[in-house]
């Protein structure tokens, strides 16, 4: 179990390269998926299917000028977007993709994984901030609110989780759902009767922890230009771009480690790396249904969900869970 | 290595000693600096965020004396939690300029440098008069035996403290409810 020098550079160039290669192609996923729900065409000249969008689009936002705005606090506007983006690529550390892929496995992964993502947080208001435009700054309060409080319903869900499997370890986690669907998770145990209301809080919240639509208040273009990135151009943008996607992978891939069964296959055959990807692609283009077919909700609506509705029940749950571990 | 041996000569860059020692380096640079930009700061937005420098400095300290689990704990309480709750109270309450003002006290220029060499030098004097032991590991530092310590030997403090959390969310709470009038 010594870790090399080597298998930590290796572990995490392939982190980057898994996070660049998602967010290039996920945009194009979403454009497409947008435009075939809204009954327009989408990205379609550039290559077979409009595949070669993704790279022509990297290449303007790379070669575009760096533009700071006048009034912005330099250092603060500078290091905003590496700060999206590091936490994001952390996180990849810790997710085993198979029984013998990952990069550093740990016994404390899911801790690992939140506590990663709650830095996401920081630098949106780091961002929104050093912009020094009222509407970043709006945006970035907003966004951040959100944040906070749909991390608890998030983390109480996932004790859930944790105590009915009795691990913090992601693998060992996998590995006690493994063999058949019927040992998911999602499906209601003994244990835990109440699972599917469990995953269907952890996936509302990853849908808000991400601001992805129809939580994306803190970019509500109709109401505040752009949100947090509204002073961003060239490569800032696209770091946060990209961190946006990474973080919808990071939670898919959560959410299938934690409810469905990781890289188990349904019915107990042929278990690997492709049952992990096909479900996190599932659960993406969800994400991107969701996205293209709802509106947006108000802040109010949105906050009241999470602490009037989502914490209780989950607290609830909780408790329950509890009690049916103690009683069976 | 034997902790309480004295170390006679400087290991090599390249070998086990001389990398972990550089990796303490650069986390101890991590957290002086941080705390550096947290205390020197002129805005207070910037000072947090030297602030949180400084946090995954500690908790990167934490990570390599073999306790991941506080180390984890350290970013999401104090990084995610504490940073993001001052952050988001300083921008509601000053959203623009909101720099430093107010008279210098009287511990300011020099009166303020000499005390702060004599605690400097009394800290020092006292590391490198004291024999450093080592002392034998307590447990893993896994989260379950962390959690049997917690429920066993420490279960009166953990008790403590909760209850401390729990009367510190009751009184923010009656002290914002107060403000409303129905």
């Amino acid at each position: 179990m010594s870790l090399t020098l080597l298998n930590v550079i290796v572990a995490v160039v392939i982190a980057i390269a898994f996070a660049a290669a998602n967010a290039a192609y996920l945009v194009w996923a979403e454009r497409r998926g947008a435009a075939r729900i809204q009954r327009r065409p989408g990205p379609n000249i550039n290559g077979p299917f409009g595949l070669l969008q993704p790279p022509i689009d990297g290449i303007k936002l790379m070669t575009k000028q760096l533009m700071i705005p006048g009034g912005a606090d330099k250092i603060l506007f500078m290091v905003a977007p590496v700060l999206a983006m590091a936490p994001a690529i952390m996180s990849f550390v810790t997710i085993p993709f198979s029984e013998n892929i990952v990069a550093r496995n740990m016994d404390i992964g899911v801790l690992m994984i939140f506590a990663f993502a709650s830095m996401g947080a920081m630098a949106i208001l780091l961002a929104g901030w050093g912009s020094r435009n009222k509407y970043s700054v709006m945006a970035s309060v907003r966004a951040v609110s959100q944040n906070v409080s749909y991390e608890i319903p998030m983390l109480i869900t996932a004790i859930t989780v944790i105590m009915v499997n009795g691990s913090m370890d992601l693998k060992a986690i996998n590995l006690a759902q493994a063999g058949g669907f019927w040992h998911w998770n999602i499906f209601p145990s003994l244990q835990s009767p109440l699972m599917p209301v469990s995953f269907i809080i952890f996936f509302i919240c990853s849908l808000a922890e991400t601001n992805r639509a129809p939580f994306d208040l803190g970019e509500a273009e109709s109401e505040l230009v752009a949100g947090f990135h509204t002073e961003y151009g060239s490569m800032g943008f696209g770091l946060f771009f990209m961190a946006e996607y990474a973080n919808i992978v990071i939670g898919a891939s959560l959410t299938t480690l934690l409810f469905l069964g990781g890289w188990g296959c349904p019915f107990g055959l042929f278990p690997g790396v492709w049952w992990f990807l096909l479900k996190i692609y599932l659960l993406i283009a969800t994400f991107i249904w969701i996205r293209w077919t709802f509106p947006r909700t108000t802040i109010y609506g949105l906050l009241n969900l999470s602490w009037k509705i989502l914490i209780p029940i989950s607290l609830f749950n909780l408790l329950l869970t509890a009690g049916f571990m103690k009683v069976f | 290595m034997n902790p309480s041996m004295a170390i006679t000569e400087a290991p090599g860059l390249f070998t086990a000693d001389g990398l972990t020692g550089l990796i303490f380096l650069i986390m101890m640079a991590v957290t002086v600096i941080g705390g550096l930009i947290a205390c020197c700061a002129e805005r207070l937005v910037r000072a947090i965020a030297g602030l949180i420098v400084c946090f995954i400095g500690v908790a990167a300290l934490y990570y390599f004396l073999n306790s991941p689990f506080v180390a984890m704990l350290q970013i999401l309480i104090y990084v995610g939690a504490i940073c993001i709750t001052i952050a988001f109270a300083i921008m509601l309450a000053a959203p623009e300029e909101s720099r430093k003002h107010g008279p210098a006290g009287p511990l300011s220029g020099p009166l303020g440098f000499i005390s702060a060499s004599l605690v400097a030098i009394g800290l020092i004097a006292m590391a490198m008069r004291t024999v450093f032991t080592s002392y034998p590991k307590i447990n893993k530092g896994t989260v379950e035996e962390i959690g049997i310590e917690f429920l066993t030997t420490y279960a009166m403090v953990f008790e403590l403290i909760s209850i401390v959390l729990l009367i510190a969310i009751i009184g923010a709470l009656v002290i914002a409810r107060a403000g409303r009038s129905k």
